[in-house]
């Protein structure tokens, strides 16, 4: 009988709804525990350009997620990353939305680089920015050029448009690039 | 009938000061609309309770016609006789109606009257998830920025200019008049003027994100000694900071994550206004926008661990060595 | 088969040539799907699509309903930590939204399509191919939106979304783009059975049933579907918009592009409101049905009714700015809008009265369904006085987006559609299946249901009046909400205990033999005049109707029309206004092609979700499959002389 098919496959849906409960959630509350572990973790290490001190783990578990890139992308403007990147395009710092990467495009990369500062003007904001927070930073400066997946990209903001949204950036495979002199 | 109505409402809220609407309220605009709802409730109570009564005759009389082993009555004069009956129905709800049309025109009307002359401006930014409070001023040198607690003064008609840059808030004193939407890209006001002294709860009423359920403002009426008293200190950079432990938490501020985001007057950080104004913090009743009280403890709690208050509120986990945190908090404390 | 087979229509079997048995078992052989799964996958008859569509629109209801329950723990006390926000705005986000566009706008749907064929006394529902397309695209709506639920994908930003928090910026994720697909696709299929029912209605009516004889039911589903068509495609607009903005980054919805977010409520409103009156009026026609089956007289004031629900129609597209009163918009537009919110009472107080009317000059007869009808009163009626003080700009300027509209909108739609479909469900489960329910059991349940929701949305207007805004995940104890809330809570589970009475009583029904007779109510409609259930083409002969109420004035139906052939499906097309016989027209095959179409459809609304592309290279295939889908396998061809001959021999 079809309806029989039917109610148990609603039946089945309804226990399925009921499992829902307990399935991965945003991490809206990151445990203080493990954000004091990551912090030591991140401020004891030595890092050096092109080795990566921070777990890898993390590099894919921030970029899968659509709400820690947009969250990513809110930060870049509220610590004025775009004052010196502009909206990815480049100023008196690279642009961040072409395949040219001075310090590698891995994550941890650029974790590292908000963390230790660049020659030439980036400055360090070790202590200044929580240890998850730069985890989205990076992930979103990824998304810019299209290196984190397709389904989790930011889109436009609600301002004047400066730049293509990021849903519809090509994927530019990263070189590494020497820097520019500096002007 | 409001009587009983507040009775009923008291005992089932179970409780002596409700914070409640249409019952207590502190300003024309809630006073009128709390008296049209009056007259809204009652008759629209009797209506419904003489609708039943008409269901509950026609099933009666109908039902005794099938005891009775009777017929459907379908003669014309019993048709002409229930056409009446139909007709007056209609009838009375038209005049019902417009009844109440015109009350709420009335009250619309009275409304609209209170809007005029202002006589103070105030900016409130909404936020994801509080409020920005800019008190404007014609020396540009007298504006100053406070954040979740809105101070005005006892009988003044204060003109609230309502702006967004995230998403649609909607401001709500329930105590004192109806809502107001704040939409972004779009400039909205609302005029306001509390005729009680003492303190109002308000808050976001449009649905805004995870913390929607905490975006409280709390309004404070007082006398207009004393309110300008307070804008007179609110007006001041934040205190230097006296001892030795104000000084270090004072650097703990400016050079850790605090800094990225909020603004304190006078101690050299940069102007920011993704976060709320801290410059006098300790003037303010409560912290997270109304969801807990300004106390040492809950400011700590708050900065350590703000999502196990407010999941999911832009705040991030801030930690520092027990020494910083204890010496930062002394200086948020004497933030007055 | 040859492509184009030329059929002389002379020597043909018709159905006047059989005896009863006889055609039964012939027209049963032309109209019966091919057997086996791919029989049920192809069908297209409007009963099996029908019931599917309400199986699946009940499992919607069972599972928002059980999301309610856990909203009502959450709430039951102050500072409870059973949901995060997240899961909460994901929770109450898939109850408003699962309920209105997965529940409500189907359920009627698909009660329309069963009954309307039945009631106007033809074979089958116009474009039954479409009608199982459609029914196909809102089954993979409802299954993609349950399943981006289950991944943590549930859209979170409400049932009316608003953007900016719908939007690219503030709603992360591809949750808002569920949203919006779901809606797509709800869309694309209550359009497409608007369609099939105007066409129904309008050219496939029994002869002799003229405009002023048709079932209100009929009428409510006629005015229901004009105002689908007029109605959807400002949602259908609104959720593109959306999808484009977030998706291709375009600025509808931007203020700072020179977009604009208040389009979004504009056109989300002009549909959600007469949305309202579309889950609304098919129950009132039901539940004037109900009214007139137990009072056992042609419902008093037809005319009246009738003119009542087109009123309702037409005033529901007028008044959707009471939505946004406190949006900013000018006052003097609000105050227009006031009045026509307020207007809108009118029509539905005269439908009322003419109810009472009937029940007080009729022979009552008391059975479960009739309670139903008590439940809408004691309901619906506070819904809609409720709706009157809504209606007034100061009031609602307090009352909005608290508590009081949560109740509001609960007493409408639960009083005024819930009450009257359950009520139709005890009447016409015996049509449906040839079993009752169980009527002892359906008092319990209705006891439950009603005193339930009096008690849980009563609760809600004192919240509401409490101050209690909408939407919020939890409340500190200083806000002294927690008795009302603890009180409606537990009054909301028992309307929960009623529905799972309702299962209870529905499963338990369905174990009992086929034993229904025709018509166990003596109701008066065609529905009645054939076996419970129908056989798959309804009617042996089709039925001739020269009343309103044809069962009581010939309770054998022996006025027939014959004619038709049974070698082939095909239907009676009469003339619109006075229903009579205009043409014979030939009924499309079972196919596999909706499917299809349907699958291809998901596919390319789902790949839109992530790509444009999508949309570009889906148009392909779609495309193919509409080709194979309209493919003309067989034709009846008349020449240009056989025609003539007929127009002569008319004439």
């Amino acid at each position: 009988m079809w309806w029989r098919t039917v109610m148990v496959v609603s039946c089945l849906v309804i226990v399925g709804a009921a499992l829902a409960f307990f399935r991965e959630e945003r991490s809206l509350r990151p445990t203080v525990a493990a954000e004091a572990m990551r912090r030591d973790a991140a401020t004891l290490s030595t890092l050096v350009a092109g080795q990566a001190a921070p777990p890898a783990a993390e590099n894919t578990r921030y970029e899968k997620s659509g709400y820690d890139l947009s969250e990513g992308k809110r930060l870049y403007r509220w610590f004025n990353c775009n004052g010196c990147h502009a909206n990815g395009g480049g100023d008196i710092g690279p642009a961040l939305m072409d395949d040219k990467w001075i310090y590698g495009a891995d994550a941890r990369n650029i974790y590292q680089t908000i963390v230790e500062g660049r020659p030439n003007g980036m400055p360090s904001f070790r202590n200044k920015i929580p240890e998850a927070q730069i985890w989205q930073i990076a992930g979103y400066v990824r998304s810019m050029s299209g290196l984190t997946p397709f389904y989790s990209r930011p889109s436009r903001n609600d301002d004047l448009q400066a730049a293509p949204p990021e849903t519809m950036a090509p994927r530019q495979p990263p070189k590494l690039v020497a820097p520019e002199p500096q002007r | 009938m409001r009587l009983v109505a507040i009775t009923v409402l008291l005992v089932l809220g179970g409780c002596s000061r409700n914070p409640s609407v249409l019952l207590d309220h502190a300003g024309p605009h809630a006073a009128w609309t709390g008296w049209l709802f009056w007259v809204f409730f009652v008759v629209t109570a009797v209506v419904w309770t003489v609708v039943l009564a008409m269901l509950g005759l026609a099933l009666t009389r109908g039902h005794s016609r099938s005891r009775l082993g009777l017929p459907p009555e379908m003669t014309p004069a019993s048709d002409r006789r229930l056409g009446a009956w139909v007709a007056t129905g209609v009838a009375l709800s038209v005049l019902i109606l417009t009844g109440l049309v015109g009350a709420s025109y009335a009250v619309d009307r009275e409304l609209i009257g209170l809007d005029r002359n202002t006589s103070r401006s105030i900016e409130i930014t909404a936020r994801q998830w509080w409020w920005e409070i800019r008190y404007l001023d014609g020396d540009p040198n007298n504006q100053f920025t406070t954040a979740n607690e809105l101070h005005v003064a006892v009988g003044e008609r204060v003109k609230l200019s309502l702006k967004s840059n995230d998403v649609i808030h909607s401001l709500w004193l329930p105590n004192i008049a109806g809502k107001r939407d704040i939409i972004p890209g779009q400039e909205n006001s609302l005029v306001i003027r509390v005729d009680r002294a003492g303190t109002w709860n308000g808050r976001c009423s449009e649905f805004c994100g995870y913390q929607h359920a905490f975006m409280g403002l709390t309004l404070i009426a007082q006398p207009p000694d004393e309110f300008q008293a307070w804008l007179a200190t609110q007006r001041q950079p934040a205190p230097e900071p006296a001892g030795e432990e104000e000084k270090r938490g004072m650097q703990v501020f400016l050079t850790g994550p605090c800094a990225m985001c909020h603004n304190i007057r006078g101690s050299g950080t940069g102007y920011s206004s993704y976060a709320p104004d801290l410059t006098h913090l300790k003037s303010r009743s409560s912290i997270a926008a109304g969801a807990a009280p300004n106390t040492k403890g809950h400011l700590g709690g708050w900065i350590i661990d703000p999502h196990g208050l407010k999941p999911g509120v832009h705040m991030p986990v801030n930690l520092q060595n027990a020494g910083d945190f204890q010496a930062l908090l002394a200086y948020l404390e004497s933030l007055r | 088969m040859s492509d184009v087979e030329r059929v002389h229509d002379l020597d043909v079997p018709r159905d006047a040539s059989f005896a009863p048995l006889e055609l039964a078992r012939r027209l049963q052989a032309t109209w019966q799907p091919p057997p086996g799964l791919m029989g049920w996958l192809c069908s297209i008859d409007h009963k099996s699509i029908g019931k599917r569509y309400m199986v699946t629109a009940f499992a919607h209801l069972l599972m928002a309903g059980l999301l309610a329950m856990v909203i009502r723990v959450q709430l039951a006390g102050s500072d409870m930590q059973l949901l995060d926000p997240d899961l909460y705005n994901q929770v109450f986000t898939m109850h408003g939204t699962v309920m209105m566009f997965l529940f409500a706008v189907p359920m009627v749907e698909g009660v329309m399509m069963y009954l309307v064929p039945l009631m106007v006394g033809t074979r089958i529902i116009a474009f039954p191919r479409l009608n199982a397309f459609s029914y196909w695209v809102y089954l993979s709506g409802g299954v993609m939106i349950w399943v981006a639920f289950f991944l943590n994908v549930g859209p979170d930003a409400g049932w009316f979304s608003y953007p900016p928090l719908a939007g690219p910026e503030y709603g992360a994720g591809k949750r808002s783009d569920i949203y919006a697909q779901m809606i797509t696709f709800t869309e694309v299929a209550a359009l497409a059975v608007a369609i099939e029912l105007i066409v129904t209605i309008l050219k496939l009516r029994a002869p002799g049933m003229t405009l002023m004889r048709m079932p209100l039911f009929v009428w409510a589903s006629l005015v229901t579907s004009f105002m689908i068509v007029f109605s959807m495609p400002s949602v259908v607009i609104a959720s593109t918009l959306l999808i484009l903005d977030r998706l291709i980054g375009t600025h509808f919805y931007n203020p700072a592009e020179g977009g604009d977010v208040m389009l979004w409520q504009h056109l989300f409103w002009y549909f959600a409101h007469p949305e309202v009156y579309i889950i609304f009026l098919p129950a009132v026609g039901l539940a004037s049905h109900i009214v007139e089956t137990f009072s056992r007289r042609p419902t008093f004031g037809y005319p009246a009714i009738v003119l009542a629900l087109i009123g309702n129609a037409l005033l529901s597209f007028g008044l959707w700015v009471h939505h946004m009163y406190a949006t900013g918009l000018p006052r003097l537009g609000n105050s227009f809008f006031a009045a026509s919110s307020m207007t809108i009472a009118i029509p539905t107080g005269i439908v009322v009265f003419c109810w009472l009317a009937t029940i007080a000059s009729g022979r009552l007869v008391f059975r479960t369904p009739m309670l139903w009808i008590i439940a809408f009163f004691v309901l619906f009626v506070i819904g809609g006085l409720s709706g009157v003080m809504l209606a007034s700009v100061p009031i609602d300027l307090q009352l909005t987006d608290t508590y009081f509209v949560t109740a509001h909108i609960h007493f409408v739609l639960v009083g005024g559609a819930v009450a009257p479909l359950i009520g139709a469900l005890y009447l016409w489960f015996p049509k449906m299946t040839g079993r009752m329910l169980d009527e002892r059991l359906g008092i319990v349940q209705w006891a439950l249901f009603v005193s339930g929701g009096f008690v849980s949305f009563g609760g809600m207007v004192l919240l509401g009046i409490s101050g209690m805004t909408r939407r919020v995940y939890t409340y500190p104890p200083s806000m002294q909400w927690d008795t009302l809330n603890l009180i409606t809570s537990l009054a909301g589970w028992a309307i929960g205990l009623s529905f799972l009475l309702l299962l209870v009583n529905i499963l338990w029904s369905l174990r009992a033999p086929v034993r229904a007779p025709a018509n166990p109510w003596t109701a008066s409609g065609l529905e009645w005049l054939t076996t419970s259930p129908p056989p798959i083409y309804n009617f042996p002969l089709i039925p001739h109707v020269s009343s309103r109420t044809p069962l009581w004035d010939d309770p054998s139906g022996s006025e027939v029309v014959t004619g038709l052939r049974v070698d082939q499906r095909e239907i009676l097309v009469t003339t619109t206004a006075e229903a009579e016989p205009d043409m014979r027209d030939p009924v499309p095959d079972p196919s596999l092609w909706p499917l299809i179409a349907a699958i291809v459809t998901t596919i390319v609304l789902m790949g839109s979700i992530f790509t444009p592309q999508a949309i570009v290279w889906g148009a392909l295939p779609f495309a193919a499959v509409l080709v194979a889908w309209l493919y003309p396998r067989k034709v009846l061809a008349a020449t240009p002389a056989e025609i003539d001959q007929a127009k002569e021999a008319r004439s």
